[in-house]
């Protein structure tokens, strides 16, 4: 059963993302023991074009899942809109009709109606609700029930070991992926630059409002008609994230939010083990099943090794190092020398 | 004839001691204002310096008729941060949460849910409502379309929007005036301290964008909500938020008091607050659900 994990089983729990009914087929049949995924609709904080499942895929995908003995968490994540909240409450409804183990959300509005609704339904509270304390964890969990929290990505290993010894609930940590710099659920950059934004629609940084300028030998990457980023002849030309750019301040011209790295806490992994942390997450919703098998089939060795008592630092660093093809990664604000 | 109030907001950033009183001095004895927010909202590394002049500043604002809240820390993540949320929940008799672990010390005591709170729509509104927030202040990302339904169905709520000030962006783990200067959080060296409405970012081909305040990424553009008094009172708004810039803030006040009261129509405003020195652009384009940083004179 979900969440009874960590009471007779130290294992932490492997919680991996679907983009596709593809990929959650990939990451059931690669070990995750659970699959986070999103309804195709503005009701989640991965609002791209050609990705999530419909109510039907969902209720395949849950049945799919289930048979491999995986758990289904569905993230209803964004903000319900004032005066238009319908399509919130049904995206919650279907999660309950889908037979999904847990919701993940963050908006007060979905919480209270999850709750007041259906009772039993499970919920967990998503990192965009930014949750970081006993106290407002306590509020979450008083007000509306919740069970299990995804802690946001600004606090230090440290930190959450402090935090897992006044809390009852059981949390959850991002260890690999996509890595947000601001607070999550507390960054408005996005709309400031586009009008779009995760709070309001479900994306950061849109595919929609980005350009690639030429000037000269040089190539722009713009969001929103805002430089963002600056390649020369040679330079690969990233994506404009908005928080991954490079700008200039005090003269300086540097990635003043965060250089274009991703997160990898692997080797992290015994520490949060230890701390108390029921579940490590992984961040890719936006992934291809090809990429998803391959982390998960990492992550899922590494915790094996370590329920088997072996050091799960150096077997899971050698696995992922050949997947991220070169790109920089960072243990992100795990370690305190990062703020 | 309703009345449409106004507010200072918390000040987001780090100002010395002295000039923190002489500022609210000012506020207390000139400008037209009904409510001030004080206290750091921003890093609890501030707070062992200025938490000694909140309780002069208080006793100032409140004997020149002002009400006055303690705003709290919009991202507590120290036991710094968090008693002093414990401490401004038990003590104050109006304090400004900014985060929900504010609203979970306050334990149904009355309290203005802040722009840092996720608050998105009526049915989340409703909730905070029944456990004590007597006034909202937006997310300033919240379109006015959306400002308005939350007003229409809790009417008994106030509404105070965030009228003027570079915009409060976001917040992180992470100190970005540190960063800029090589150094980093934990030895900070306070030196956000010189840069009094933040730290300009600009982009590679020198597009004024956003500022940084320590943790905090505010806009580069000032926000200038100008809609007339009828249009305030038809969307429900019942106060306008004024947020601290080291310009003429009295002079801003008067502004809008004469906005607020129906002196003066929407564009004299907008031309009297052009002609303030201020640290950006005016801004409006969150009002309409557009580009925050968009200025629209429709």
């Amino acid at each position: 059963m979900l969440g009874q994990h960590n009471d007779n089983n130290p294992s932490l729990e492997l919680v991996c993302p679907a983009g596709t009914p593809a990929a959650l087929k990939a990451a059931a049949e690669a070990g995750a023991h659970s699959i986070y995924c999103g309804l195709r609709n503005e009701t989640n904080a991965r609002n791209f074009p050609g990705l999530n499942f419909s109510e039907k895929e969902l209720n395949a995908g849950v049945r799919l899942a289930h048979k491999h003995g995986s758990h289904v968490l569905v993230a209803v994540n964004t903000f319900a809109r004032a005066g238009d909240t319908g399509i919130w409450k049904r995206a919650v409804d279907a999660v309950v009709a889908s037979g999904a183990d847990a919701i993940i959300a963050a908006d007060i509005a979905v919480l209270d109606y999850a709750k007041e609704k259906h009772p039993d339904l499970r919920l967990h509270l998503s990192v965009q609700a930014a949750a970081a304390t006993p106290e407002s964890i306590s509020f979450y969990q008083n007000t509306f029930g919740v069970q299990r929290v995804v802690l946001p990505r600004v606090m230090s290993v440290e930190e959450i070991v402090k935090l897992q010894k006044e809390v009852t609930v059981e949390t959850e940590v991002f260890v690999f992926g996509g890595l947000c710099v601001m607070t999550e659920g507390r960054c408005a950059l996005s709309s400031y630059a586009t009008g779009k934004s995760p709070n309001l629609t479900g994306v950061c940084s849109p595919p929609g409002d980005v350009s690639y300028d030429e000037d000269g030998s040089n190539l722009y990457a713009r969001l929103g008609g805002f430089t963002i980023d600056g390649f020369g002849a040679g330079e690969t030309a990233g994506y404009p994230t908005l928080c991954k750019g490079r700008f200039k301040a005090e003269g300086e011209t540097s990635y003043l939010f965060e250089d274009p790295v991703s997160l990898n806490a692997a080797s992290l992994l015994p520490r949060l083990q230890k701390a108390g942390v029921t579940a490590v997450k992984i961040e890719g919703r936006q992934r291809g099943k090809a990429y998803i098998s391959q982390v998960v089939k990492a992550f899922r060795a590494a915790v094996d090794v370590m329920d088997a008592g072996g050091n799960a630092e150096e077997e899971v660093s050698a696995m992922l190092s050949a997947m991220t093809e070169g790109g920089r990664e960072t243990t992100g604000a795990y370690k305190k020398i990062w703020r | 004839m309703s009345k449409i109030e106004l507010s200072i907001g918390p000040n987001f950033f780090n100002w010395s001691n002295e000039k923190l009183v002489d500022f609210y001095a000012r506020i207390a004895d000139e400008a037209p204002v009904d409510r001030v927010y004080i206290g750091e909202v921003i890093c609890g590394k501030r707070m062992p310096f200025n938490d000694k002049v909140w309780p002069e500043i208080y006793e100032r604002l409140t004997n020149a008729g002002k009400t006055v809240v303690f705003s709290a820390i919009a991202l507590p993540v120290t036991v710094r941060d968090r008693k002093s949320i414990n401490a401004l929940s038990a003590d104050c008799e109006l304090v400004e949460a900014n985060d929900i672990a504010c609203v979970h010390k306050r334990s149904g005591e009355p309290f203005v849910g802040g722009p840092f709170l996720n608050i998105y729509n009526e049915q989340a509104a409703k909730v905070l409502m029944n456990l004590g927030m007597e006034t909202f202040c937006p997310p300033v990302e919240l379109p006015i379309k959306s400002v308005e339904a939350i007003a229409q169905a809790l009417p008994e709520l106030t509404i105070e929007l965030f009228a003027f000030g570079r915009l409060p962006l976001a917040v992180s783990g992470r100190c970005y005036h540190a960063r800029a200067h090589k150094l980093h959080k934990d030895n900070c060296q306070f030196i956000c301290d010189r840069d009094l409405d933040g730290m300009d970012v600009t982009t590679l081909d020198d597009q004024k964008f956003l500022a940084a305040n320590g943790i905090q990424t505010l806009s580069h553009s000032v926000q200038a909500i100008t809609l007339d008094r009828d249009e305030l009172l038809t969307k429900g708004i019942g106060r306008l938020r004024l947020s601290p810039h080291d310009v003429d803030m009295i002079a801003i006040a008067e502004i809008y008091r004469d906005l607020v009261e129906g002196k003066i129509k929407s564009s004299e405003a907008v031309a009297r607050l052009q002609t303030q020195q201020l640290p950006g652009a005016l801004a409006n384009g969150y009002v309409t659900g557009k580009p925050g940083h968009l200025w629209k004179t429709d």
